[in-house]
């Protein structure tokens, strides 16, 4: 984690994790505002430390002689970091539950209770937008289409083990966040795709607004 | 090797009657997707009608799927990072809940179309014994070679 103590790195990382794609060493340092040789030099001291992964791809549509080698590209790493001090297991802890959820047939008690928990959480939370809370809520959400939509699952280790579970939880808790802020005519709904969270909002005027 | 993976369901009322309705109607969409899907080989089908189920010996109120994939994750990108999830989530208003393991998945060599029957004796096998490398889930993963897998990232 201490290499992320560095601001331009930092930065780096930031920028290459919000694309959600493979990034460029060029465009990650004109983004950030540095040479790009110093901007290599962080970006490999991120894949070193495991933060990022890198790749080799030809950033133009030229192919054959003379198109030169493939360049250098970098997106997010798969893997989690997490820090506590003191050290804390909660993960351990929601596979247990998940479990027993399962086990109980608690689908919709626990559906109950995640919606109930957005609800909370909006509550206390100082945003007044849906994108900005679910910002917040480390779901790094995006507009495409019209939609906002959710780059990063934050329950991944139990979605991976009770998927049913946890991405029917996780959009009542979607559900629940949207009530909480009173913002009720926004739609939400399960629309997973590979490598990203199973939710998607659509706005208040989606369907209806083609007249206007 | 590809993945070959059988699941069951018992129905909660008629295939045609109003509660069915909507898992009638979501048949036609998922099955297109499950149909273009990376990764996807085959599957049984009744007939080219989408909304046709399978018929078969085991009770009229079962209702069986029968595909084959190239891999792990290709099956898991449908069942979980498709359409295809929403259907699941709503399965308690179509299906009965059972405690049994009603969703499996064995090795098959590349070109073997299972039979239902070759399935059904994999579904016995993972109700008796539990997961092992001859019928598994998604869960409790094996590899072709009988080692125990781990977990897929989404």
């Amino acid at each position: 984690m201490s290499v992320l103590a560095d601001s331009v790195r930092r930065s780096l990382y930031r920028f290459v994790a919000d694309r959600g794609r493979d990034v460029g060493r060029g465009e990650a340092a004109d983004a950030v505002g540095v040479q790009r040789t110093l901007a290599a030099f962080h970006l490999d001291k991120l894949v070193e430390a495991g933060l990022l992964e890198v790749g080799f791809r030809r950033l133009n549509d030229r192919s054959g002689p003379g198109s030169g080698r493939p360049a250098k590209v970098y997106r997010r790493a798969a893997g989690e970091r997490t820090v506590s001090l003191p050290p804390r297991d909660y993960r351990t802890l929601a596979l247990v539950l998940a479990e027993v959820v399962d086990l109980l047939d608690g689908n919709e008690q626990a559906e109950a209770v995640a919606r109930r928990t957005g609800e909370r959480l909006a509550a206390a939370s100082e945003q007044t937008g849906i994108a900005e809370l679910l910002a917040e809520r480390g779901y790094e959400p995006y507009e495409e289409d019209g939609r906002i939509r959710l780059r990063n699952c934050p329950f991944q280790v139990p979605a991976q083990t009770h998927p049913l579970l946890v991405c029917s939880m996780n959009l009542a808790m979607c559900q629940g966040l949207l009530r909480g802020l009173g913002a009720g005519r926004t739609a939400v709904r399960l629309d997973p795709r590979p490598g990203e969270c199973c939710v998607a909002f659509l706005p208040p005027e989606d369907g209806s607004s083609k007249n206007n | 090797m590809h993945l070959a993976q059988l699941n069951v369901a018992h129905l909660v009322a008629p295939i045609d009657s109003s509660t069915l309705a909507d898992f009638v109607s979501a048949l036609e969409p998922v099955y297109r997707i499950a149909d273009s899907a990376p990764g996807f080989v085959w599957r049984m089908q009744a007939s080219d009608d989408p909304t046709e189920v399978i018929t078969h010996e085991y009770g009229d109120d079962l209702l069986v799927n029968l595909s084959v994939w190239e891999s792990r994750e290709a099956l898991w990108n449908f069942v979980y990072r498709s359409p295809h999830l929403e259907v699941l989530r709503r399965r308690r208003e179509w299906f009965h809940r059972t405690a049994e393991p009603y969703t499996l998945m064995w090795w098959v060599r590349e070109g073997h179309r299972p039979s239902l029957a070759e399935s059904m004796d994999r579904l016995r096998l993972i109700r008796a014994d539990g997961p092992g490398p001859d019928a598994f889930t998604f869960k409790e993963f094996y590899e072709p070679d009988g080692t125990p897998a781990v977990p897929l990232p989404l």
